[in-house]
């Protein structure tokens, strides 16, 4: 009687709490270090708390996000450059993951081959690639200018102007993001009904009318997808504009902040002028932004038609 | 980074009709094959430009026409990067932060999956929406805050700080769950508690092994994320104690003009997470292809 009793017992906790003990691992360290962070973010940004006054920290209310807005001139800058950035970054992966998807699409030999390779970029290190490209983007000795040099169109110093800086930083941004859309939209892809194609094929359609008017209408909630990822990573872009020109001034983004992103200009206020409260207070207008554009993005991709 | 939506699922097929689909997928033909040589080459390019440059003599890095070929000083140029910088200790710190993140992530995910898919208790739904809620919060922006706590338990400067917060992921958690969900009959779990098993029981006997596949693909996933992670190591940790990343950015930032030993601690630093992806590239691919996987 007893030992029913007992296994009784332990059935009942093992079906009443057991469940919580597996799942709270997550909650517990996600909550502790992940949504406290971010949370106690909001907080951090009320005050002033720099670490090199001695003063310790008290409130200051909205004075950050004051300063921030309306005496920043370097804030609005690095706000520029970030959405300048995302256009440059998020419009061409979309587009090129499309045509590389619909490469892949094909019937074609070693298919493996190629999917590993479109996806080869997506795995390598942030830091290394970074180096790797401002060496090929270098004004005097880089590949890029050697190539360019020889359709005679001179010598550029990439990392000197904005839009040249842009373009560079895009450029990696684009080459490690693409291939990880073109897998997401080929999966999606291969499981249109040939009938469709068939039918308009039937109906006179080319295949680039098929393409706009099957395809990428098919593709929509993967498109919508892909835009929101890219929008969220590509707001906050850090290491590649801290590493395009490493040294002792990386945090500003180039000698005139031509590349000064609003994450690096996060880091620059945080951890080289150790100012707590600002910094904080630029995670929080940087965290609104990313909902608006992401929300940008979401109500243009939306209006793909679907006949 | 790690940002993760509920990844859409995929239209359906329209059923096996062979000769349509044949049909649907054209035969490529050799300009698409042209097309997705050229996109290969530029893949690779990045990757084994640097690879050439860590192979070469120093000064090779300055001529014109660049060099494309491998030379014969790899060995050379990563005796000088070890001699340079304490390398030998970023490769550990990665080699320890990556293999610990990843061992925690899959085993935490695997337990809180099962849990979500096969267990019924009050909140479940509740508790997963939150999971999933979770999963496109950019974490990175609490930065500030983190470093304080890492200050304050005195962990700044040391690995520990870099391992904790990525001990668990949402992703890992609705991945597993999704995999179990689909995996594992729940036929299969009554039997096993006709049989008296309980619930740690069935998931170390019936769970785990059927949850394989899925675990290795998160376990490769986090590997090359963890080894890849920038941002955070930068904040928190200190060049006398840096990862590989790290200490890449600390080299590049040198007043050395030496590209040649930066790219080739580039390269060594690529090297690990590059044998991971030709050994297991396909069930990456598999892995990006079946759900949504963000870096």
């Amino acid at each position: 009687m007893a030992v029913v009793d007992r296994a009784a017992r332990k059935h009942r906790w093992d079906t009443k709490f057991a469940p919580y003990a597996y799942v709270a691992p997550y909650f517990l360290l996600f909550g502790v270090f992940g949504l406290f962070p971010l949370l106690y973010t909001v907080w951090v940004s009320l005050q002033h708390r720099n670490l090199l006054d001695s003063d310790g920290a008290y409130f200051i209310w909205f004075s950050n996000y004051h300063q921030l807005l309306f005496a920043d001139p370097y804030f609005w800058n690095a706000m520029g450059n970030t959405l300048s950035l995302w256009l440059l970054t998020t419009i061409p992966q979309i587009l090129l993951a499309l045509g590389i998807a619909q490469l892949l699409n094909r019937k074609v030999r070693t298919r493996t081959l190629f999917r590993m390779g479109v996806i080869l970029p997506n795995i390598t290190s942030v830091a290394a690639v970074t180096i790797i490209f401002a060496q090929l983007f270098g004004r005097d000795f880089g590949l890029i200018n050697w190539v360019l040099d020889l359709f005679g169109a001179g010598h550029i110093d990439w990392q000197a102007g904005t839009a040249t800086s842009h373009i560079a930083i895009a450029t990696m941004v684009v080459w490690r993001w693409t291939g990880y859309h073109a897998l997401i939209f080929l999966a999606s892809m291969q499981a249109i009904p040939a009938s469709l194609y068939e039918a308009a094929t039937l109906d006179g359609a080319k295949g680039w009318q098929q393409f706009w008017r099957i395809t990428v209408p098919l593709l929509r909630p993967q498109i919508i997808f892909s835009t929101i990822i890219a929008t969220t990573g590509n707001m906050r872009l850090l290491a590649e504009p801290l590493l395009f020109n490493p040294g002792a001034a990386a945090s500003t983004g180039g000698s005139d902040r031509q590349f000064q992103t609003a994450a690096l200009y996060l880091y620059e206020q945080g951890f080289t002028n150790w100012d707590f409260g600002y910094s904080s207070a630029i995670a929080v207008v940087l965290a609104i932004a990313t909902v608006i554009v992401a929300g940008l993005g979401y109500l243009v991709t939306k209006r793909i038609q679907t006949d | 980074m790690t940002a993760v939506l509920d990844p859409p699922t995929p239209v359906r097929p329209a059923g096996p009709r062979g000769r349509a689909r044949r049909l649907a997928r054209r035969v490529a033909g050799p300009w698409t094959y042209a097309a997705l040589i050229a996109v290969l080459a530029g893949s690779a390019f990045p990757v084994y430009w640097s690879f050439v440059v860590s192979s070469q003599t120093p000064d090779a890095i300055d001529t014109v026409p660049p060099v494309l070929v491998p030379g014969g000083h790899l060995f050379e140029n990563i005796a000088r990067v070890f001699d340079t910088t304490d390398f030998a200790l970023a490769l550990t710190n990665s080699i320890v932060v990556s293999s610990t993140i990843t061992v925690s992530v899959v085993l935490f995910s695997t337990l809180a999956g099962f849990a979500f898919a096969k267990l019924r208790f009050r909140g479940r739904n509740a508790l997963l929406l939150v999971v999933i809620g979770t999963q496109a919060i950019p974490t990175e922006l609490g930065v500030i805050p983190l470093y304080m706590m890492m200050s304050e338990f005195g962990w700044a400067t040391k690995i520990h700080a870099v391992i904790v917060p990525g001990l668990v992921t949402a992703f890992g958690v609705f991945f597993m769950r999704q995999y179990f969900e689909r995996a594992i009959p729940d036929e299969l779990l009554e039997a096993g508690r006709m049989d008296g098993c309980g619930s740690l029981r069935l998931f170390w006997h019936v769970a785990l092994p059927a949850a394989r596949p899925a675990a290795a693909v998160l376990g490769l996933f986090t590997f090359m994320q963890a080894w890849n992670d920038f941002f955070w190591p930068l904040v928190v940790l200190v060049p006398e104690n840096p990862t590989v990343q790290t200490a890449l950015s600390t080299l590049a930032a040198g007043y050395t003009t030496d590209y040649t030993l930066v790219l080739t601690a580039a390269t060594i630093g690529t090297i690990p997470v590059l044998i991971v992806f030709l050994l297991f590239g396909r069930q990456i691919v598999g892995g990006i292809m079946s759900g949504a996987v963000k870096g």
